[in-house]
């Protein structure tokens, strides 16, 4: 295996297309979801990249199209100079363990009738990095300590941990395989506010310890924002804008992101009450049924005639700042 | 304005394998005729429980309201038959969840949802029944509302739907709307139409409105007064204006500086509040929020603070430590 180039990015997204075939059964007419329509991107080793939307926008396929979880319609996946979509089940397992997973809801990803030492010591078993089980009591004991647990919590079961520390073992079972690159999807929206500033915390202090790669795949902008060095919206399968965090945020172009930024609450009620808020009409239409032309345009508050039949691309309108819309 | 709710010395238990959950603690607030007041905390604080306690909904036996008044237009809704209390719930108090797909109906179209209740209620008749609901759909912006109400809610999309569960709760005209959580299941850009219509409708129709949340921001361009919850009390409580611009208890504040804000510059780091969120089995003798506190001395670790004054229009917070919190928030 040769070394990838070090100006090459870690990952590399091209065209990435994944259908969902639905219906045929007992209710409807088979159909085809497009749940990623020609997504492409590059994370840069030790970068942190956003990816924002609301529901169905297709923010978490695309992670799980990555990660291979889901196995694209069509598209490229180059990870560390290798074309993933095409490798064979073996050698998948093997780049896997360089690329791993924080899910949102530490309730559901940990396994109940395990205790936290056997859910970390886990993937060092499988992946035979540490075959000699003894050896792997310290290493677990390692990883507690990185992510701020003690090291008796090894003995416990997750039910026994409230959902701060339940996610810390997430994170900590991601880092058990020493990967380069972890999607990290909505890692801290189920968590109670007080606790999500905790994770955030530790997120960027592994990332800057371990020179992790992150791609950030959340809902919250502000958290984006804080997080990200750039950041990419996306809307009914595409990608609609993409910059740096600051561009992104202090000059969107995109009709979309605008909106988005303005409806995301400030606790400020003096500020609230002279802020202008662009609310939306409509809601997302059905991906079953993606409108024409550009996908945005039934709800956006600047389309003009032709936005209903020209389907815009992914333009760079300002240096390093992307955007698809006819009329940026 | 006189007070439309008026929750007294309210004590809400849980009886658990653990122990007894103390979800309500000796809580005292109030609403206003045509006000809008946030319960606002984390999970576990209390604050759904609170409205539980309000429509007598605690699930028995395990839970029951043990001591105090919840009086509602002066009635004392503890003291009401279940029979009087059905009366209450949908008549005169609206209700309104966070998953509008778990309290809707599934297999009853949507007009017959919203019929039902004003022929029970009110005796309509079920032509007008049906104009009405026909009129409560559009209020609520609900497109082509004759054709929709013979369809099921699971031809809405998330945001419709809540807009149909505002609908019912504003059916009867009632004097008081309960929204637990009204805009966490939903999108950021949904999320804003339903609030400004439930601001749009209280103003128009002179509904005072009870919003349960956990998201201080969310409530800040809607709410005249908030009242924070932390296991089981409340800890501080004010005009938005006050509480958001100068927070009187550790808790709030922290809560307020943990959460990154978009307009604010970029912070190299955010500055969470320690800790776990407490159990509730084994709350500490003292201050509960004590272990999590940055401003912690030895007295909070064994005597509970009352709420004292700390400002005008009700300003009220529960810390032995106002004076050094009050330095260092005007840092």
């Amino acid at each position: 295996m040769s070394a990838p180039a070090p100006e090459a990015p870690l990952l590399e997204v091209r065209d990435l297309v994944k259908e969902f075939h639905v219906g045929g059964g007992l209710f409807g007419k088979p159909g085809v979801v497009r749940a990623v329509n020609g997504v492409s991107f590059t994370i840069r080793r030790g970068e942190t990249l956003g990816l924002v939307g609301e529901s169905g926008c297709g923010k978490t396929t695309t992670g799980r199209c990555i990660l291979q979880l889901e196995r694209p319609t069509r598209g490229e996946i180059v990870f560390e100079g290798r074309e993933l979509t095409t490798l064979a089940d073996a050698e998948l397992r093997r780049v896997r363990r360089r690329m791993q997973v924080i899910f949102q809801d530490p309730y559901s990803s940990l396994n109940p009738r395990m205790t936290v030492g056997q859910i970390i010591a886990e993937p060092l078993a499988v992946h035979g990095i540490v075959p000699d089980r003894a050896r792997r009591e310290p290493r677990v004991q390692d990883l507690l300590r990185h992510v701020g647990l003690l090291p008796q919590h090894a003995h416990r079961y997750p039910h026994q941990l409230s959902g701060g520390q339940r996610q810390r073992v997430g994170v900590a079972r991601a880092l058990a395989l020493e990967p380069s690159l972890i999607v990290c999807d909505e890692p801290v929206s189920a968590l109670d506010v007080s606790i999500q500033a905790q994770i955030i915390n530790l997120l960027e202090d592994l990332q800057a310890e371990f020179g992790l790669t992150y791609l950030f795949v959340a809902h919250d902008l502000s958290v984006v924002r804080h997080i990200s060095d750039r950041v990419a919206v996306m809307y009914l399968g595409k990608i609609v804008e993409l910059a740096d965090r600051k561009s992104l945020y202090e000059d969107p172009l995109h009709p979309y992101t605008r909106a988005l930024l303005s409806a995301v609450p400030i606790p400020d009620p003096a500020l609230e009450a002279q802020r202008e808020r662009i609310v939306l009409g409509g809601e997302v239409p059905s991906p079953l049924r993606p409108p024409s032309g550009c996908v945005f345009h039934p709800r956006c508050p600047i389309a003009v005639d032709r936005c209903r039949d020209e389907v815009p691309t992914l333009r760079e309108i300002r240096p390093r700042h992307w955007a698809a819309c006819l009329l940026a | 304005m006189a007070n439309l709710l008026e929750v007294q010395s309210l004590v809400t238990q849980f009886v658990t394998r653990g122990g007894v959950v103390r979800a309500v603690d000796d809580v005292s607030w109030d609403v206003a005729e045509g006000e809008t007041v946030a319960l606002v905390g984390e999970s576990g604080c209390g604050k759904s429980v609170s409205a539980l306690s309000i429509m007598r909904l605690v699930a028995g036996p395990a839970g029951r309201i043990v001591s105090g008044r919840i009086l509602f237009k002066g009635r004392d809704l503890l003291g009401l038959s279940e029979e009087e209390m059905r009366h209450v719930r949908g008549r005169e108090i609206g209700m309104i969840f966070q998953e509008p797909m778990t309290s809707l109906n599934p297999v009853l179209t949507i007009g017959r949802q919203l019929t039902e209740g004003l022929e029970i209620h009110l005796g309509a008749s079920p032509a007008a029944a049906r104009r009405r609901a026909v009129e409560l759909l559009g209020l609520v912006g609900i497109p082509d509302p004759a054709k929709r109400l013979s369809q099921y809610p699971h031809q809405f999309s998330g945001g419709m739907r809540q807009r149909m569960m505002i609908a019912m709760a504003i059916a009867c005209d009632p004097a008081l709307i309960l929204a637990d959580e009204p805009t966490t299941a939903l999108d950021v850009t949904i999320q804003a139409q339903i609030l400004e219509l439930m601001k749009d409708l209280s103003r128009r129709l002179g509904v005072a409105m009870l919003i349960i949340t956990h998201n201080l921001g969310v409530v800040a361009r809607y709410a005249d007064r908030v009242n924070v919850m932390y296991a089981g009390k409340i800890v501080e409580r004010g005009t938005a204006r006050a509480l958001y611009a100068n927070p009187r208890h550790p808790y709030t504040l922290g809560l307020l500086r943990s959460v990154p804000r978009l307009d604010e510059p970029e912070r190299a780091r955010l500055d969470p509040i320690d800790g776990q969120p407490p159990d509730l089995t084994r709350l500490p003798p003292g201050c509960a929020f004590a272990p999590r506190c940055a401003f912690r001395v030895e007295r909070c670790t064994h005597e509970v603070p009352p709420l004292g004054a700390v400002g005008g229009d009700g300003h009220v917070s529960a810390c032995w430590e106002i004076a050094r919190l009050e330095q260092a928030a005007a840092r």
